[in-house]
């Protein structure tokens, strides 16, 4: 436990030493100042920043399955932060800095690459809509340019540009910056910073009740390992939120909808940046293993089958075949889905509850991944602080309330 | 793809249809009388529960209709669809 990724260690363990644990697989004690529920990349960022930045190093991070296993393994790795709000494109942008530096300050290689994400505009509403993005993004401070269907091209060469489409490339919007992540890699970043600074990260330890005094404020959680104390719980437990928030008598602005994600046999490198096309719904990347990473669109109806449709799968092939010719001959290795908690104005929710002592992260949708080290980070400073981070605080659950909503639903489509 | 039991039309595919959202939510009857709190409550909270759900659904390319559909969220099986402004028990 504690060894550095180094040069030197990599000589040694080369030499035929072992590899250690890289973190604690940790029964959990009676009592903790701050649980987390759930053992994501963004409840793991968030007890990280917790132990790290604020201090508070009592801490158990509860998962009903295995770390990473949900939504932080199951996404399509995308990373930007080319929004069109200024609340969301400061804390996706928050979110890309703390990448640029992630695997340095965690000593551990979440693989970060910033091979550019491109975004393909197909209708003269598109190009209206990316290039209003494009002003914004430049009074924001935020790199994102827009290209000709032939500059595209030079750029992603498999990439059809000929008018004779179904849907005709008429330009796309590129953030530089925007990539991918090897998103196992930071659920296992953050769990190993975060237990060699004392967090207990407890898995296969379902919580099945959120106790409360009788004055309203949590005092700790019922789990299948027994009864655990805390004064503090931050629920950050994606698709199921509405079902652990339902403990603590709590209903939330949710619908849990599957998204699925595919991957192709591997091939030599051949798509060298990220695409999203909003309007065809459908995304892809190239793994540094070669397979293509595909993104489909969610199903229309809540679920918590973490399958879905297969009709919604053939959609999103039939357009990336229709953009990507050359790729029609590839097969298809596997096909699977996630449940992502999707909110009215398609922004997340950070923060405070009407319960004391009860916060709250959720909501991230169908684009939750490329925010992970931003949002533990707000995340973190909000439950330290006992109120919103100045980022997190427009993403607050009262914006339903007030009605002052961020609407990214409009301005980003369909897709994250 | 789910097999949905349209009241109307019988067994369909579920690409003739749109989801219209939980059943049964209850628009106040006076708005200008409510809370912010149960405006909001009306407008965006909704149960998305772990299991039964009692559901809207319209038969867009089929008889046009809404109708109301209880279906398992974990399974996705249906157990019964009924008529809209009828309580299904």
């Amino acid at each position: 436990m504690g060894s550095r990724f180094s040069f030197l260690s990599l000589l040694r363990h080369g030499a035929g030493k072992a590899w250690d644990r890289q973190w604690r697989d940790a029964q959990p004690k009676s009592a903790y100042d701050t649980i987390i529920i759930g053992a994501g990349g963004h409840g793991l960022a968030t007890a990280y920043y917790l132990a790290k930045e604020h201090g508070i190093r009592d801490i158990a991070v509860l998962d009903k399955g295995w770390l990473g296993g949900g939504n932080t393994g199951r996404n399509t790795t995308i990373i930007r932060s080319n929004y069109l709000w200024d609340e969301s494109a400061a804390l996706y942008e928050h979110a890309l800095k703390l990448w640029e530096g992630l695997s340095a300050e965690l000593n551990y290689n979440v693989m970060y690459s910033p091979r550019g994400v491109m975004m393909l505009a197909h209708t003269h509403h598109d190009v209206q809509v990316f290039q209003r993005h494009v002003y914004a993004n430049r009074l924001q401070g935020i790199d994102n340019e827009w290209l000709t269907p032939q500059q595209a091209k030079r750029i992603c060469p498999p990439l059809d540009i000929s008018p004779t489409v179904r849907y005709p490339v008429l330009g796309a919007a590129l953030q530089r910056r925007g990539g991918i992540a090897r998103h196992d890699a930071v659920a296992w970043g953050y769990a190993r910073g975060a237990s060699a600074l004392g967090v207990d990260i407890i898995q296969n330890c379902a919580v099945t009740g959120i106790d409360r005094a009788p004055t309203g404020e949590v005092t700790g959680v019922q789990t299948e390992k027994g009864p655990i104390a805390a004064r503090r719980i931050g629920v950050v437990t994606a698709g199921h939120t509405s079902v652990v928030m339902a403990m603590a008598g709590l209903r939330m602005p949710l619908e849990s909808f599957p998204l699925q994600a595919l991957v192709s046999e591997p091939v030599k490198p051949v798509m060298p940046c990220v695409v999203m096309s909003n309007t065809v719904h459908a995304y892809i990347s190239q793994s540094d293993k070669g397979e293509l990473v595909i993104g489909a669109g969610t199903d229309v109806y809540p679920s918590y089958s973490q399958t879905g449709g297969l009709h919604i799968s053939v959609e999103t092939l039939q357009a990336i075949c229709e953009l990507f010719p050359s790729f029609r001959r590839l097969r298809m290795l596997r096909n699977w889905g996630g449940i992502v908690d999707t909110t009215p104005d398609r922004s997340p929710i950070i923060g405070l509850t009407p319960v004391p002592g009860l916060f709250v992260n959720c909501g991230w949708g169908t684009g939750g991944f490329k925010a992970t080290p931003g949002s533990g980070h707000v995340f973190a400073a909000t439950i330290a602080k006992g109120e919103p981070d100045p980022l997190a605080a427009p993403f607050s659950l009262h914006r339903f309330i007030t009605g002052r909503l961020i609407d990214e639903a409009a301005a980003a489509a369909v897709a994250h | 793809m789910l097999l949905i039991p349209c009241p109307w039309c019988g067994l369909r595919p579920e690409n003739e249809f749109r989801h219209g959202g939980q059943a049964h939510v209850q628009r106040p009857a006076d708005p200008a009388s409510v809370s912010d709190d149960a405006w909001a409550a009306y407008l965006y909270i909704r149960d998305n529960p772990r299991g039964r759900s009692a559901e809207r659904w319209r038969h867009v390319h089929g008889c046009g209709r809404f109708f109301n559909c209880v279906r398992d969220t974990v399974s996705d099986r249906i157990s019964h669809c009924y008529r809209a402004g009828t309580s299904g028990a």
